[in-house]
């Protein structure tokens, strides 16, 4: 019964995962440039692969792997916003001009003060 | 003898007294210590500690339910046929109130996990973080929400 259970939660752990692993990468082909795309991929990447992660964790019935899977998405959730936050700066630190052009742009403001 | 001493003390007890050392037992044994010290408490412990204890666990809480709201807001804007029309992309300062590193480091991290927000640089003073969003209709709004979200939390923990 508890197995059974588990393999549903799994399973539908695993398919919203998978569907926000695809809108990011949608959203990485659909958005118009670095700054809004580290949005997409920041998000719901973390997101599609953290609800994976879990869903192993459902299923695993093993201490072992239970914690691995938990470990893993703490880790996701350290990194990723950490790596959207330096590929961002990067890109604005070489002049990388955002698409469209902005409204509101209060880091030129400062940089050129 | 402070709170997590005797946490882990008797974590350990557990462990030998079911004579299983694996580190699924250790945290059931940590899991049991602190119900049972949690019974205890004005005689053991600061006043100050489950207070603290309940501020983190808030923290944690706020930061999933963040996670799946702003990770289903960004999803249904991907998916909105006029994408262009609706990206209103800005850069705004926000000014910090946190001052050391972790609690910098945290706010930055939550607030690219927050809808439609994501840190780009903090200044060399550190008196500002710069959030880029992608839709900023409203700035003062949008610094108002993270200041009194967010960042409040963050302080009243490390506090």
């Amino acid at each position: 019964m508890v197995e059974q259970i588990a393999a549903y939660l799994a399973g539908i752990l695993l398919l919203v995962g998978a569907l926000f692993s695809l809108l990011a990468a949608i959203g990485i082909l659909r958005l118009p440039d670095l700054y809004t795309r580290m949005h997409a991929a920041s998000k719901a990447g973390t997101m599609g692969s953290g609800l994976t992660l879990i869903a192993i964790a459902v299923v695993a019935f093993d201490g072992a792997v239970i914690l691995r899977a938990l470990v893993g998405v703490v880790f996701l959730l350290l990194t990723s916003p950490v790596s959207a936050h330096l590929l961002s700066r990067a890109a604005y630190m070489v002049g990388y001009s955002p698409s469209g052009g902005m409204k509101i742009n209060d880091l030129k403001n400062y940089r050129e003060d | 003898m402070n709170f997590a001493t005797l946490t882990v003390i008797l974590a350990l007890v557990w462990a030998a007294i079911t004579g299983n050392f694996s580190v699924l037992n250790l945290l059931l044994g940590a899991a049991i210590s602190v119900a049972a010290l949690w019974f205890v408490r004005e005689r053991v412990t600061t006043p100050t500690f489950f207070k603290k204890f309940r501020r983190v666990l808030a923290l944690i809480l706020i930061f999933f339910y963040e996670l799946a709201h702003s990770a289903t807001r960004v999803a249904l804007l991907i998916m909105s046929p006029n994408l262009k029309k609706r990206l209103k992309p800005g850069i705004i300062a926000f000014p910090l109130t946190a001052k050391s590193d972790v609690e910098i480091t945290l706010l930055a991290n939550l607030i690219t996990l927050t809808p439609g927000t994501l840190s780009v640089d903090v200044s060399a003073d550190r008196k500002f973080i710069f959030v880029h969003a992608m839709e900023v209709p409203d700035k003062k709004a949008l610094i108002r929400d993270i200041a009194t979200g967010f960042e409040i939390k963050i302080i009243e923990v490390f506090k």
